[in-house]
């Protein structure tokens, strides 16, 4: 059988810390995220979005997530849910819920506004040129 | 007996249907996304399957946190539009073919791909956005019923590890040899879906790698077997975290056979924070050996 990637689970995982601005999905932050994004999941039910932004504390204490990971919803904090173990897909349903787009979203991740953001990709986007590696620096 | 004649793939991006839904697609910006569509909504109409087998991801809809396949086969009859936070999509519910589904998962699965049976899921722009942008209206509406019949097959790229794009390549093989085994005299189409370039979180979103992606597509046709042996890590660094999604296209590569025709190819940066790539490759018959 052709060799295609490590195989090592070790290996595997450390080459993603390597990548600049980027937190891959692995296993500890799924678990870490969990609850985070069952709560996102529930937003796909209409009633539960009312009730959501009818009372947003409310309806995030009735969820098993850290303080750290409730303000981050607050804040609508991307990049800190990320950090909490969110996932962007998860998340995807929590700014849905908000009307928002997912260039806006993701966007809001940059520390860019929103138009630069939106320019940067009408020019054709980040160049990968610096972000491939921390190590290399490529 | 039902064979694969064509394979196609489609970014599947969700603005692409919220363009759809609201009326938008004439837009300046969009235009030339759609218009990348015509030849081969002239095409497929042309040269109807009777079933797509959609390979697509599952971006959190029918599958949460609880479970998590890697490979899963919806055998249902029908599959309703998933709400995604915004309402479910307006679209008409997709017609399954659960008996050629049923067969393509008991046949995988004696052919040691252990495939996950679905049999009731609902199903997100993932595989919506590639019906509408193949078999929308000439106005790009969709259409009022869709016209043929669709297996989803939901590939895991959001929990790490996604499988292998060797492991993809491998069960697109299993796929053709299941799909050849079926008795009806089916014209069956394989598409792979996702990608290309991008990236949706954290400071590095909005990553766009436009030479890494034209090599891809070149090499679906020139050099598949490069493409087979990517580790994941290369498509993280070059494409973006979710440019991870190109290894569901290495299914239908993989399901093709030795020999593709490309016959069109649509390639346009930005599509929201994408690189939109789409390709129609026609499969040729393997070239017959002349008997001594």
């Amino acid at each position: 059988m052709t060799k295609t990637m490590p195989r090592d689970v070790h290996a595997y995982l450390a080459e993603f810390e390597d990548i600049p601005g980027t937190r891959v999905f692995t296993a500890n932050r799924a678990r870490k995220g969990y609850h985070l994004n069952q709560f996102a999941m529930s937003l796909m039910k209409a009633e539960n979005r009312e009730r959501f932004l009818a009372d947003e504390r409310t309806y995030l204490d009735e969820w098993p997530m850290t303080e750290e990971a409730k303000q981050a919803v607050l804040k609508r904090d991307y990049n800190a849910m990320i950090d909490e173990g969110g996932n962007i897909y998860f998340l995807s349903k929590l700014f849905s819920t908000d009307r928002q787009s997912f260039q806006d979203a993701a966007g809001s991740m940059t520390g860019m506004t929103k138009d630069e953001y939106a320019a940067m990709m009408i020019a054709g986007g980040r160049s990968p040129e610096g972000v491939r590696s921390k190590k290399e620096g490529k | 007996m039902a064979r694969i004649t064509h394979g196609l793939t489609t970014s599947h991006i969700p603005a692409i249907a919220a363009m759809i839904d609201q009326g938008r697609t004439g837009e300046d910006y969009w235009k030339p996304i759609f218009a990348g569509y015509d030849w081969t909504k002239q095409y497929v109409a042309a040269n109807m399957p009777d079933v797509v087998i959609l390979v697509y991801n599952d971006h959190a809809s029918a599958f949460d946190m609880k479970v998590i396949p890697t490979f899963a086969i919806g055998c249902a009859d029908e599959f309703q539009p998933a709400d995604e936070g915004w309402g479910p999509r307006p679209v008409p519910p997709v017609p399954g073919h659960s008996d050629l589904a049923w067969h393509i998962a008991q046949s995988c699965i004696l052919d040691e791909f252990d495939i996950t049976i679905i049999n009731e899921m609902d199903v997100d722009h993932g595989l919506t956005v590639p019906l509408d942008v193949v078999f929308g209206n000439k106005d790009n509406s969709t259409p009022a019923k869709w016209p043929t019949r669709v297996i989803p097959i939901a590939v895991n790229v959001v929990t790490y590890p996604p499988p292998s794009g060797n492991r993809c390549w491998m069960l697109g093989e299993a796929i053709a040899r299941a799909v050849e085994s079926y008795p009806e005299d089916l014209n069956v189409h394989i598409w792979g879906t996702g990608g290309m370039s991008h990236q949706l979180q954290g400071p590095r979103a909005g990553l766009i790698n436009k030479e890494w992606d034209k090599r891809f597509l070149d090499d679906l046709t020139r050099d598949p077997q490069r493409l087979r042996h990517l580790p994941h890590i290369e498509y993280l660094r070059e494409t973006g975290s979710e440019g991870i999604e190109m290894v569901m296209w290495l299914i239908m590569r993989g399901a093709l056979g030795e020999n593709v025709t490309e016959l069109h190819r649509h390639y346009h940066v930005p599509c929201s924070n994408t690189a939109l790539g789409h390709i129609v490759l026609k499969k040729e018959e393997d070239e017959l050996v002349p008997a001594e």
